[in-house]
Parts: C-alpha cells; sequence; structure tokens
C-alpha cells in the first residue's frame, strides 16, 4: 500500500475503495465478537464460505466476519447487506439455505427475529426493538467492518477526522472542540477530558505520553474489549487526535492479556496505520510524528487505576500512588502523560468530524454523547447497548433489554462494577448521568450494568464484590486492605446465619473510614455495593441477622431443601440427579432428603418437573422431619 | 527447559524500556508457566534483582509459578454468571476434580481457575475447558463434561 501524503490523497484513497465497492452487492457479515465466538461462530463462518463456493458465488456475494454486534443473546448474528436482514441463532446447518436465498432474493423466515409481543417476524436489523431503541454512533460500525481491514474503514470516512484536526485545526482547537464538547471519562470516573488533556498539555517538559487505557477488570463488562477487537482504528485515530492537541509523540495502548483478539487486532491496526502514514512519523504529511507501543496487561484490577497502570507501562508491579502530583504533570517515566478509556478515545473522531454542537447536542446538561452498557444478568437481551446520555434505567432493562426471564420480579440493577452501587425498583425512572447515579450511591463507572431478580440475594451480592475486590487490592494502604478483610469476615458471618446485631453498623463505619482514608479509587469506592445494599435493601440484612433467613434462597447456610410427601410422585428424576447421593427412595417410594448428606447445591429443585414442584427451598425455619419409613410407599391418586 | 528459547525471548526486547512485563507474559505463554530458571536467566542477562522479578511474576494473575496441568477448565465467576449460579458451578468442579479453585489435579490432568469474566455474559454461567466453550451450564451437567476430557 502506498503511503498517503496529505488529506487530498487521502480522500483519493477512499474514494478508489469505495469505486470498488458495489453498495448493492450481497455482503453478509458474521459477529465474531466474544459471545458469537463461544457460540461457535468460528463454524458458521466457515461454513458459509464453503457454501458460498460450493454455490459458485464468490465473486457474487462478500463474506465479511466482523466485531460484536451487540446482541449477544441471540448469537451467531448474522446481517446481509444491502437490505441489513438480520438473522439470528444461525448455525452452521443453515448457510446453505441462507445462501441459496441470497441467490433467490428471498428471506429465511425461521431465522429472523420475533417479536415477542407482536409475534411478528422482523426483517430489519434496526427494526428490532434491541437495536432500535439504541443510538449506536460508536459502536455502530463494529458491525460494517472486518476489524482487520483499514480499507473497510476508510470506506466508512475512517482518518478524516485526523486529516481535519491535523490541517483545519491548531491543537488548541482540538482542544477547545473537545472540552466544548464536554465528553467525560468514560472508563469511570467522569472526569471532563478536555481539562485533563489541557493540564498534560500546559504541563512543563518535551516529552509527553497518551495513553489508551483498555484494562477492562470489572466482571461483567465487555464494552471496551468489544471496540476495541471490532473498531480498533476508531480508537487510534482518537488517540492520535488527543496526542496532536496534547503535543504527544509517543502513545501507549494498555490491554489485558486476557484479550488475545483485542491485542492481535490493534497489533494489526497499528502496522496498517503505520504503512499508510496515519501514524509513524510525518502524519499525512503534516510534519506531526506520533508512534504508537502495545502493552499487555498481566491481569490485576488495580492496575487499571491511572498511576498503576503507568507504573505497569514502566514494567513495575501495577500499584498506585499517592496522586499529590497528577499523572498529567508527572505519569510514565515521570513525564507529563494522558490517559483515557478506550470508548473515550473512540468519540475524539466523531466530535471532530461533528462538532462539539452536534455532541452536546446528545444527553443531558452534565452528561453528553452516549454511553455503552454491558447489559447482563437476568435480563431478556444479554448484550452491548449504546444509549444516549439521559435515557432512564427503565427503558434500557425494559425497551432495550426486553425485561426479566421467565416472569420473574425485578429487585435491582448494579451499575458500575466493584465500584458502583445497587439500585432498586424505585429509581428505575432515574436518568442515565454521571451525577445523577452517583447521587443514588452508584456510578456510571465503565459500563457494567447487572440486572438481578428476585432470586438474587443483595447481602450475597455485596460479599461477591467485597471479595472480588479484597482478592485485587494491592495491600498498600491500610484502610483498604484490612478494611476489605475485615468486611470480609463481617458479610460471610452474615450470610453464614452467624451476624451479629451490630455487623451493619460495623459495615458502615468500616465504608466510611475506607472511602475517606483509602489511596485510589479501588478502595475509596470499594464500599460502594455494601453501602447502597444497606441504604437500599436493611430489611434483607436484618432478616440475615435476626431470623437467619435469606429470602432470596441463596445463602447455602441459610438454606435447606426437602421433598414434599403429598407431591412427591417417586419420578427418581433428584434421585439420579443428586450428586451426593441424599435422596434415599425408589419406585413407588416418596423420595426424602437426608440433610445430613445436602450439600444445598439445589440441583433437586431444579430437575425436579414443574407439574410435580415437589422440592421445596427453605429459609429461616426449621425443615419438617422426614416421613417414616413405613409410610414412604406411594398411594397413586384413583382417576 | 530451553535456554535457548528463554534468551530468544530476551532478545526480542533489545534496547527497549519497561519491558519485564511484557517478556514474562511471552514466557508464561511459551511453557504455560514461568520455571524458576527462566527468571534467574533473565535476572543474570537484564540485570534485574531476583526478588524483583519474583515481586512482578506474584502480582499478576497471568503469571503462573507452578506449571498447569494438561486441561485447563475456567469457570466463570463475574457478576453476570455469579448471579446466574456460577458459585454453583464452581463447587461442582471443584467436587468432581477434588480440588480447589487454583489448584491442579495429581494425575496433572486438570487445573482449575475462576475467572472474572469471560465477555460471553449470554451464555452464563459459562466454563471453558482448554479453548471449549459450555454455556448456560447446569451443575448437574458438570460432570459429563469434565469426563469428556479425560
Amino acid at each position: 500500500m502506498a503511503r498517503i501524503n496529505s488529506p487530498t490523497e487521502l480522500e483519493e484513497l477512499r474514494q478508489e475503495i469505495l469505486s470498488q465497492r458495489d453498495p448493492n452487492k450481497p455482503c453478509l457479515t458474521i459477529c465474531s465478537g466474544t459471545g458469537c465466538h463461544a457460540y461457535g461462530s468460528e463454524k458458521v463462518n466457515s461454513a458459509f464460505v464453503e457454501e458460498v463456493k460450493r454455490q459458485g458465488l464468490e465473486s457474487k456475494v462478500d463474506i465479511r466476519r466482523t466485531g460484536c454486534h451487540g446482541f449477544c443473546e441471540r448469537g451467531t448474528l448474522i446481517v446481509i447487506y444491502p437490505e441489513e436482514i438480520c438473522y439470528i441463532q444461525v448455525q452452521p446447518e443453515d448457510a446453505a439455505e441462507v445462501v441459496q436465498s441470497i441467490k433467490d432474493g428471498k428471506v429465511v423466515e425461521r431465522l429472523l427475529y420475533t417479536d415477542p409481543v407482536s409475534a411478528k417476524k422482523i426483517v430489519r436489523e434496526a427494526e428490532i426493538p434491541f437495536y432500535k431503541n439504541q443510538s449506536r454512533i460508536v459502536f455502530g460500525n463494529n458491525r460494517r467492518i472486518d476489524p482487520k481491514s483499514i480499507e473497510d474503514y476508510l470506506a466508512l470516512g475512517g482518518y478524516s477526522a485526523l486529516a481535519k484536526a491535523l490541517f483545519q485545526m491548531t491543537p488548541e482547537q482540538v482542544l477547545e472542540e473537545v472540552k466544548k464538547a464536554n465528553l467525560r471519562g468514560r472508563g469511570g470516573g467522569g472526569f471532563p477530558a478536555g481539562r485533563k488533556w489541557e493540564e498534560c498539555r500546559n504541563a512543563p517538559g518535551d516529552i509527553k505520553y497518551v495513553i489508551v487505557n483498555c484494562d477492562e477488570g470489572d466482571p461483567g463488562a465487555y464494552m471496551d474489549r468489544s471496540l476495541m477487537e471490532g473498531n480498533p482504528h476508531s480508537v487510534l485515530e482518537g488517540l492520535a487526535i488527543g496526542a496532536y492537541a496534547i503535543g504527544s509523540h509517543e502513545g501507549f495502548i494498555y490491554v489485558r492479556q486476557e484479550y488475545p483478539l483485542a491485542v492481535e487486532n490493534v497489533t494489526t491496526a497499528i502496522k496498517q496505520a503505520e504503512e499508510y502514514g496515519f501514524l509513524g512519523e510525518n502524519i499525512l504529511g503534516s510534519g506531526f510524528d506520533f508512534k504508537v507501543r502495545i502493552h499487555r496487561g498481566a491481569g490485576a484490577f488495580v492496575s487499571g487505576e491511572s498511576s498503576a497502570l503507568m507504573t505497569a507501562l514502566e514494567g513495575g508491579v501495577g500499584e498506585p500512588r499517592p496522586k499529590y502530583i497528577r499523572t498529567a504533570i508527572s505519569g510514565v517515566w515521570e513525564k507529563p502523560s494522558n490517559l483515557n478509556n478506550v470508548e473515550t478515545w473512540a468519540n475524539v473522531p466523531l466530535i471532530i468530524n461533528n462538532g462539539a454542537e452536534w455532541f452536546a447536542s446528545i444527553g443531558t446538561e452534565g452528561s453528553k454523547g452516549t454511553k455503552i452498557f454491558s447489559l447482563v444478568g437476568k435480563v431478556n437481551n444479554t448484550g452491548l447497548v449504546e444509549v444516549p446520555m439521559g435515557i432512564t434505567l427503565r427503558d434500557i432493562i425494559y425497551n432495550i433489554g426486553g425485561g426479566i426471564p421467565e416472569g420473574k420480579k425485578f429487585k435491582a440493577v448494579q451499575t458500575g462494577g466493584p465500584s458502583g452501587g445497587i439500585i432498586p425498583e424505585q429509581y428505575l425512572n432515574s436518568l442515565v448521568d454521571f451525577d445523577e447515579l452517583t447521587k443514588l450511591g452508584s456510578m456510571m463507572g465503565s459500563g457494567g450494568m447487572i440486572v438481578m431478580d428476585e432470586d438474587t440475594c443483595v447481602v450475597d451480592m455485596a460479599r461477591y464484590f467485597i471479595d472480588f475486590l479484597c482478592d485485587e487490592s494491592c495491600g498498600k494502604c491500610i484502610p483498604c486492605r484490612e478494611g476489605l478483610k475485615r468486611m470480609r469476615e463481617v458479610l460471610n458471618d452474615i450470610v453464614k446465619g452467624e451476624g451479629k446485631k451490630e455487623d451493619i453498623e460495623l459495615l458502615e463505619e468500616l465504608s466510611r473510614v475506607m472511602s475517606k482514608a483509602s489511596l485510589c479509587a479501588l478502595g475509596t469506592t470499594a464500599t460502594n455495593p455494601v453501602s447502597t445494599t444497606i441504604r437500599y435493601f436493611g430489611d434483607e440484612y436484618r432478616a440475615h441477622i435476626e431470623e437467619k433467613r435469606c429470602p432470596a434462597f441463596v445463602c447455602k447456610e441459610l438454606v435447606s431443601y426437602y421433598i414434599e410427601p403429598s407431591k412427591c410422585q417417586a419420578c427418581l428424576i433428584c434421585l439420579r440427579n443428586c450428586p451426593v447421593e441424599a435422596i434415599s427412595g425408589g419406585k413407588n417410594q416418596i423420595h426424602v432428603i437426608e440433610q445430613s448428606k445436602c450439600t444445598k447445591c439445589g440441583t433437586c429443585f431444579d430437575v425436579c418437573p414443574p407439574r410435580f414442584q415437589a422440592v421445596v427451598r427453605s429459609s429461616g425455619e426449621p425443615v419438617p422431619p422426614p416421613l417414616p419409613e413405613e409410610q414412604r410407599v406411594l398411594v397413586r391418586g384413583k382417576k | 527447559m530451553e535456554r535457548e528459547k528463554v534468551d530468544e525471548i530476551i532478545d526480542r526486547y533489545q534496547d527497549e524500556q519497561g519491558i519485564l512485563i511484557q517478556l514474562l507474559l511471552d514466557i508464561q505463554s511459551e511453557f504455560n508457566w514461568i520455571p524458576q530458571e527462566a527468571i534467574v536467566r533473565i535476572s543474570e542477562r537484564l540485570q534485574i534483582p531476583l526478588s524483583q522479578i519474583y515481586r512482578v511474576v506474584s502480582f499478576y494473575k497471568a503469571m503462573s509459578l507452578a506449571p498447569i496441568g494438561r486441561h485447563l477448565v475456567q469457570v466463570c465467576l463475574g457478576t453476570a454468571c455469579h448471579v446466574r449460579g456460577g458459585p454453583k458451578i464452581l463447587n461442582r468442579v471443584e467436587e468432581a476434580l477434588e480440588i480447589k479453585a487454583g489448584e491442579t489435579t495429581q494425575d496433572m490432568n486438570f487445573t482449575l481457575r475462576r475467572v472474572n469474566c469471560l465477555g460471553c455474559c449470554a451464555l452464563g454461567p459459562v466454563m471453558i475447558v482448554d479453548k471449549d466453550y459450555h454455556g448456560k451450564i447446569m451443575p448437574a451437567m458438570v460432570k459429563e463434561v469434565l469426563e469428556g476430557y479425560d
């Protein structure tokens, strides 16, 4: 590929790429995001390639493997352009029929999405309610490009924002634009990116660094991963624009080793961008130099904290340091360094291309633009969703997420990962907005959104997050190291039924100290899961402590299973499935769970046929004594 | 342990700053663990104190100071899998393999790890054995899945 030396040449290249592409030629895009990959999209892809060849359509149909489309619940996903026909749950066996249908100009009805309300089949991707209620300005291109093809990105206008910044704007103007757009950091804190850039730009010193934080360690969140895997050039373009505004000539991409595809795709992207001259020396002939290096993170949640990440970049143990001097003044190798999250960087080209006013027209007073969430847990449509700021939580969970599965009742939604809080039903109409969520005791965070139903125990959830953070705390400062340990002990006692009345107060006191005295945000926010659950679900804590009862039947030590003799039909299903042989009985013998052997795994409860419902969960009350041996013969009712 | 291999990995990072983590990750992916000999060799060649390298290796989760089994079982306990019953899956795997998370069976057949989010929450609860995803798994299915890898 030839080096591009000016915006005119870039435009010519784009026209050339476009001229070789027929917009009416059928293009079959196969999602290869992590969700679809797990469903086996690899095999689906091979089957389609094979089938297109078999039907002799290689020159008539394009196949493109893309990053995550978002609707992970229904993978493997296929979208056929130009009509945007969306097929869900596609299997390798479907290849022949789908390829034939493209040839015939028909639609394969059985692979379409069925609207759960109207029961109608929906053909076009954009009309599926999951997608219809989103505004995918950042994430939307994922489904249109092969992440390994820079030409795909260029065809959609890629690197035009970089050209605009370098040739039509001064660094100060770029900075002003980002400030005016009020782009706030998508990594968790929500700090205005423009102000951060400005501080770094004004910091003394010639050598400055810009950094992409893709150390997404938040359990249950995979937005940054999907963006990095699916559209790495958008992140690189944003980073290069930021570097120009700040006056930096070297950038780092810190990406988790656990995301091998992200590492691979961004490595390829950097190489391609360098070959075209969008990175490296004298970018687009502008005289601006900027090179990017990749640093693989080795798996430490705390290393996502900015000062810790910078220590890791230097090759050390990624622990935070006190930030009396901000990283914008003294970061990597004590040079001014500016770190932003993947999604923040990916927003930058949009702001430059469309202007700050356009960007600021989306969202609320204090939170502009969109936010990508990973909507997961007890929700019908698990997936990645991009919504304008200011949408309500209810809209996301019900209109996009399709509500709670199996007719269960919504209980709470958790945002912000281990640093965030648990929000109960009465606040479902709250707006997605940095400040609103903070007011509720939670936070925007990087975008994890975990839906919980009535079967989720909030005390157990609080313990889960504290347990996670306890393992991930680096141990450098005492409030976090010791505070988390003590909290874990107290919460373990409570879920075991050994909690004491004064425990709630003790947890609150620990929270207060940790949130004030910890060294970094891991410690200061670690208490949010505990304090919000106490605030909104104090009754559940008291049920565990005072009545030794887990209302959601989750905490093993407080739950028992027994078989209701009048309902048992002696079908042997639970008996055969019990992993510890704790169920006695036989053919025509009413089954009985031996409490001393039972490990409370709940398998019997899960497998007991719904028409019998003989296995009963109980909590907070004693298990009825087993039926005497001689009365266990099943007398079947006469009909 | 092949010393040449370690040397070759070290050579990949000539004249670069801050590369310790990167080359340890390469060693981990080459050998599936970080043998003591490799640490000693790095220390000799790069003049980094042994204690410092050990500190880095023991801090990061992606690095292992013990060899792993023939099959790697990873049970996801990310938040989404947690609310969908991930802990019960982990319990069943621990019972079936008679080891705890983080350990390896005596016959070196299985290493069990708990991980925090594999990025396929729609399939939760999920476990991965080697490269195979087993999604929407129930405790009762665990034994059968593991029997496929003996």
